[in-house]
């Protein structure tokens, strides 16, 4: 079940490639292999194998001649939320089905300028909306992950980047581009025991990321460690013209703090992310995760965010409203899907209603309500006022500490099925992401241990806004400390 | 939330629905907004709405085309297009 090359690490197939231990195309190839063995997962939209070998062959010639880049060789996933050149990019829905955008978002130019391999297109959440990736028109994604009750139950990968997520982990790229609106990255990467952080918002260009809520949207990596995810996050971040929200600041280096120790740094413990009935065994991995970093001289501080609890109902009044106005797009007039009606309206309406799913016409609903004529004061600007004493209280808290700590999400991967009867489980399993998503600080999830059935959890490190290098700093401690084994596959061989 | 408001509001949205997804939708959208509706607990007096969280100032450029002249890559994805032109329905009778 093991292949060496596709079980390395992003820095360790880097040297590898350099060392010349194997070429750019071996790697890619026993990649493509990997997808083609797990098509059960359906982590893939669409594979790009000659695309991937063309560009592989390319960068075997830059290490011959010497000129490779940054990330010259290495073979990734890219999110299908992210528009490339000629290749189909869907989001996930039928109503995009068969779209080729006609240019490059700036995150995956920065990839390809720094010289990495293109696999194909990961599956998501249809439009980016869900967490549990079982709202794709593409069909459910399998975690690799599984119980170790012996039942064999499939489970999600977690959302919307679960895609990234299940193929990260399994070895179907070394790893993967994400988006992170109110927990994208880090509930995916959380329940499928991956590293995975969202910098601050404005840190990575939107410009060509199919617009879910354009105030929250932020791309990041999914890593299989939080080296990984400092090298990646490198190449996507920067100042981008196109994205009038972009900030114009110079991109420090965020490998420079990794192994640093964090001998004296503050880390808050917001007391209001105690929620009841968190089980048990997410308690005691937070406790875990205080421990480890008091024995390397951290200082751990009780802080309080005041407004947590409101964090939740806020995100679903703007998400909705932001992608109730992004997704008017979608008409049926000028790319995608087109179900024609009697008229130009019944065109748009059947066009909208065949081409959209469930959770999309559910949010866009949302969206329209609070945006209406009567509405917009009670619902719309109430929310953007409370998002301001949400933010406010991180800014408070970060007075006392320089990082927060908390758990990811509160339970680990559950089974394909579960948490759907109501819409507002669901939302549930972003209570602890949206938070910093409303506020716009960077946020990462690393592996810190596992639940009674053996599935991975993760804690989440809060920072300052423009300090993604401290919270890689950290999450560097954690998964230092932690000290797991995260291959799907080996870990439960030896636990069995 | 009744259903003559989802009806209403799936108008705007431009979204034609089936008698079955707007009854479901009547229940869901009403359970979320029975949600969202613990927001009025919280005192908002003098508080400004916040419409974005990084203290970036819109840019300015100059106001020069510097982009376009490519109608053909624009129509490339089109369901229908004549003559350089996206083709819809009839709009005006």
């Amino acid at each position: 079940m093991t292949n060496e090359l596709t079980n390395l690490t992003l820095k360790s197939a880097l040297d590898g490639l350099k060392k010349k231990e194997f070429s750019s195309v071996e790697l890619t190839q026993a990649h493509l292999d990997a997808m083609e063995a797990h098509r059960d997962l359906n982590a893939y939209i669409l594979e790009t194998p000659d695309q991937a070998l063309a560009q592989a062959k390319r960068s075997d010639e830059k290490y011959a001649s010497g000129d490779n880049a940054p990330l010259e060789g290495l073979p990734l996933g890219i999110k299908d939320l992210f528009c490339t050149k000629d290749v189909q990019t869907t989001a996930a829905s039928k109503i995009l089905e068969g779209f080729k955008p006609q240019y490059e978002s700036t995150v995956t130019q920065k990839l390809l300028d720094d010289g990495s391999v293109f696999l194909g297109k990961l599956n998501l959440d249809q439009f980016a909306m869900g967490s549990a990736n079982t709202t794709s028109y593409f069909g459910n994604v399998i975690n690799p992950w599984t119980r170790n009750d012996g039942k064999n139950s499939q489970l999600v990968p977690g959302g919307s980047s679960g895609g990234s997520a299940a193929a990260v982990s399994a070895g179907l790229c070394l790893a993967a581009t994400g988006t992170d609106t109110g927990g994208s990255i880090r509930q995916p990467a959380s329940f499928c025991g991956l590293a995975g952080i969202k910098p601050t918002y404005g840190r990575c260009s939107r410009w060509g990321i199919i617009a879910f809520a354009s105030s929250l949207d932020q791309a990041g990596p999914i890593t299989k460690t939080v080296e990984d995810s400092a090298l990646l996050l490198q190449s996507m971040s920067g100042f981008d013209p196109k994205d009038s929200t972009s900030a114009n600041k110079a991109v420090p280096d965020f490998t420079s703090q990794l192994g640093q120790s964090v001998k004296g740094l503050k880390v808050g413990i917001p007391k209001e992310y105690f929620m009841d009935g968190m089980p048990e065994e997410i308690v005691k991995l937070w406790n875990k995760g205080k421990e480890w970093l008091r024995a390397e001289g951290a200082e751990i501080v009780d802080v309080s965010l005041p407004h947590t609890k409101y964090a939740l109902p806020t995100y679903y009044i703007i998400a909705p409203a932001e992608a109730s106005s992004n997704l008017a797009r979608y008409d049926g007039v000028r790319y995608g899907l087109r179900v024609p009606g009697k008229d130009i309206n019944e065109t748009y309406k059947n066009t909208r209603a065949e081409g959209f799913g469930e959770e999309n016409i559910r949010r866009i609903m949302i969206g329209t309500y609070v945006l209406s004529a009567g509405y917009y004061d009670a619902y719309y600007i109430k929310a953007q006022k409370v998002r301001r004493l949400i933010s406010e209280d991180f800014m408070k808290a970060y007075e006392k500490c320089d990082v927060l700590l908390t758990p990811t999400a509160p339970s680990a991967a559950f089974a394909i099925g579960e948490n759907e009867d109501d819409p507002i489980k669901m939302y549930l399993n972003d209570v602890f992401t949206v938070p910093a998503s409303m506020a716009g600080v960077p946020g990462m999830s690393v592996p810190a241990g596992f639940d009674a059935h053996g599935l991975p959890l993760g804690l989440q490190i809060l920072g300052k806004p423009w300090d993604e290098a401290t919270v890689l700093q950290v999450g560097h401690a954690i998964e230092k400390a932690a000290a797991l084994n995260l291959s799907p596959y080996t870990h439960q061989e030896s636990a069995a | 939330m009744d259903k003559k408001t989802v009806q209403k509001v799936a108008n705007l949205a431009r979204l034609n629905l089936s008698e079955k997804q707007e009854n479901e939708l009547e229940q869901q959208l009403s359970k979320i907004l029975g949600f969202v509706e613990q927001l009025s607990e919280v005192d908002t007096d003098n508080v400004e709405p916040l419409a974005s969280v990084v203290d970036i100032e819109l840019p300015l450029r100059k106001d020069e085309i510097n982009d376009g002249g490519y109608a053909d890559k624009i129509l490339k994805n089109a369901p229908e297009q004549a003559e350089g032109y996206f083709v819809i329905g009839k709009v005006v009778e």
